[in-house]
């Protein structure tokens, strides 16, 4: 309900938006009609409409020979059933589809427009204001030489508010703003036949990823739009293998697939974003044989405001960002561009991240600086950093009471990623739960100090990461004389490969390792990007 | 009926023929080598195989930057105008 009953504006000279309306005899009609004009937008189960009603009518059958008064009704049925009670005359305009009410910009019913020969606007008020009414019909009198129609004036109230209009209505105004002539949405619309399942239809197009989706109806894509300041034809990056330019409308029909509120939009962008990156090189993570899918971290102060899961079972399911995010961008990867199982995506085995991972780091919980501080960004900026990575490995430590104990153990589960043999490691991301979190700090341990422990535990002499009769794995016979036999290899090419974050639930001393690909230049690099929010 | 928008990025599938196969191989041969392990091994082997073969050809080798990424515009450009026929080693 709408309180405005004595909105007037008599100032206003805008000029209404044209439209062609069939009555409920079939005739069309065409507004401006070339006379002054009278509309009156009406539903009919709004009792003020139907206050109004004999009014209105009044007004026609006064005035009706000099101008137009048209009355415009919301419903259907409801116009037939205003046209008995009140034995109308001159049937009611059907706007059932509301498309004039919206371009009218109506918010209120009974809607009073007068308007001239061009269409331009005289004066509006909505509602039942009586003193508005006898303002109208003496306008109307001056203008047509047309005596008042008589009026029981004293029968009505001096005020009654309108009706909220049915083109408000929140479901039926985001079609309306989806269809309307300025509607942002650009992408080519698909018709689901009546006879078909529009959730098998996406399935046979091939645009799930196996599981069914959320179908991206305009309205749907609308709000999902409102989730974001950026224009919705704006490029946010160039989607490989089909180098397909991904819109940020494009995301958004992704992201409603996904099963994403709007307000994790900005997320999903900045994700895309990164991954489209040369540095982060999704072509080549599709087209391995290997593991990786984007990994996704979600750092600063957007965590808490769309809700993501850091604490329990964070890298877990059951938290609907995290859950949807990382599905919305792995669904642009696929229909956008292109990478999907079995055609570029070549992985061998693939892994059940690759449907969606993505979580938050509990920056929180620890004296440590969080991963995108450790990147580069503020501490109060919201950034989502990428990571090509493979399924999470868990490992254990229930006993180390001391931080070096513990560092070692890292070091000595972390040695085997990929293969006890695979040394001059890349990049690897190394998940710290809030027990663990506790042993590093009782003794003060930076994460640079943990990484240098880490990487002390994992030293092993070439000779034994060497190719050999009990294990063809490793450095070939030549590669590892030239380094010296007796060398001493740690696993990782560098310190900082060693990604720490911290996330989990305050009970259990389990951590879990994620491990990278060709890591560097020559493969994919960890890749971050502030949240536009 | 229902409506929904379309999630890809709409374009209509490029139909593209194979070029027609020559009766018999002359000109240059490009030996590219995507940079996996051992795919200079196989490359080697072929050179010398296709150079008894068919001593009338010229070989030209090229290699890939990094096999986990496209080869650079600029390096299949120098293929295409330098050559008739293309051997890739693709994977390992």
């Amino acid at each position: 309900m709408s309180d405005t009953g004595a909105a007037v504006n008599t100032a206003t000279r805008r000029t209404l938006p044209r439209f062609t309306l069939k009555d409920s005899a079939g005739e069309q009609r065409t507004f401006p009609t070339g006379r002054h004009s009278l509309l009156a937008f009406v539903k009919e189960d709004c009792p003020t409409c139907v206050l109004s009603m004999p009014v209105i009518e009044a007004a026609r059958r006064a005035y009706g020979d000099a101008l137009d008064v048209w009355i415009i009704g919301q419903e259907s049925e409801g116009n037939d059933r205003l046209e008995q009670q009140f034995g109308l005359d001159d049937p009611i305009l059907d706007d059932s589809a509301l498309k004039v009410s919206f371009a009218f910009d109506l918010d209120t019913v009974p809607a009073i427009i007068l308007a001239n020969a061009n269409g331009n606007e005289l004066r509006n008020f909505v509602g039942f204001p009586k003193a508005d009414w006898l303002d109208l019909f003496r306008e109307l009198s001056s203008l047509t030489g047309i005596t008042a129609p008589a009026v029981d004036w004293q029968s009505y109230p001096e005020l009654r508010p309108g009706c909220g209009s049915r083109s408000v209505e929140p479901e039926i105004a985001d079609r309306l703003a989806a269809e309307a002539e300025n509607s942002p949405l650009r992408a080519r619309k698909i018709e689901i036949g009546p006879s078909d399942d529009p959730f098998e239809f996406m399935f046979d197009q091939g645009l799930t990823d196996g599981l069914p989706v959320v179908l991206p109806t305009p309205e749907r894509v609308l709000r999902m739009l409102a989730g974001t300041r950026r224009d919705p034809q704006s490029v946010v990056g160039i989607v490989p293998p089909n180098m397909a330019p991904a819109t940020v409308e494009k995301i958004a029909i992704n992201a409603v697939m996904a099963g994403c509120k709007p307000a994790y939009l900005p997320v999903v962008i900045a994700a895309v974003e990164a991954v489209c990156t040369d540095e982060f090189n999704m072509h080549g993570v599709l087209a391995t044989t290997h593991f990786p899918g984007p990994v996704l971290i979600v750092n600063g102060p957007i965590r808490d405001r769309i809700g993501m899961n850091y604490r329990i079972n964070a890298l877990g399911q059951g938290n609907r960002a995290n859950s949807t995010i990382g599905r919305a961008l792995q669904l642009v990867v696929r229909n956008l561009g292109g990478g999907r199982p079995g055609e570029v995506d070549r992985a061998v085995l693939g892994q059940p991240g690759k449907l969606s991972f993505c979580f938050a780091e509990y920056e929180e919980r620890s004296n440590w600086e969080p991963l995108h501080v450790e990147l580069g960004f503020r501490k109060d900026e919201s950034v989502v950093t990428v990571f090509a990575g493979a399924s999470p490995t868990g490992f254990v430590d229930q006993l180390s009471r001391g931080a070096k104990s513990l560092a070692t153990s890292y070091g000595l589960e972390l040695a085997s990623a990929g293969h006890p043999k695979q040394y001059n490691y890349g990049e690897i991301v190394v998940v710290v739960p809030p027990e663990h979190v506790d042993t590093f700090a009782k003794d003060g341990w930076t994460k640079a100090q943990v990484r240098e422990q880490i990487q002390k535990a994992t030293l092993r002499p070439v000779r034994e990461l060497m190719q050999d009769d009990s294990c063809a794995e490793g450095l070939a016979r030549g590669q590892a004389e030239k380094l010296g036999l007796d060398t001493m290899l740690p696993k990782f090419r560098a310190n900082d490969n060693i990604k720490l974050v911290v996330a989990g639930g305050e009970a259990g001393k389990f951590g879990v390792y994620i491990q990278g690909w060709v890591s560097g230049p020559m493969g994919s690099i960890i890749t971050s990007r502030r949240i536009e929010e | 009926m229902t409506t929904i928008l379309d999630p890809t990025d709409e374009r209509v599938p490029v139909q593209r023929s194979l070029t027609r196969r020559p009766e018999a191989i002359t000109g240059t041969v490009a030996l590219l080598d995507i940079s996996k392990p051992r795919g200079n091994v196989l490359i080697d082997r072929l050179q010398e195989r296709l150079s008894e073969r068919l001593p009338g050809i010229t070989i030209r080798r090229y290699a890939k930057p990094t096999f986990a990424k496209p080869a650079p515009d600029a390096l299949r450009r120098r293929i295409a105008e330098e050559s008739d026929f293309v051997i890739e080693a693709l994977a390992d």
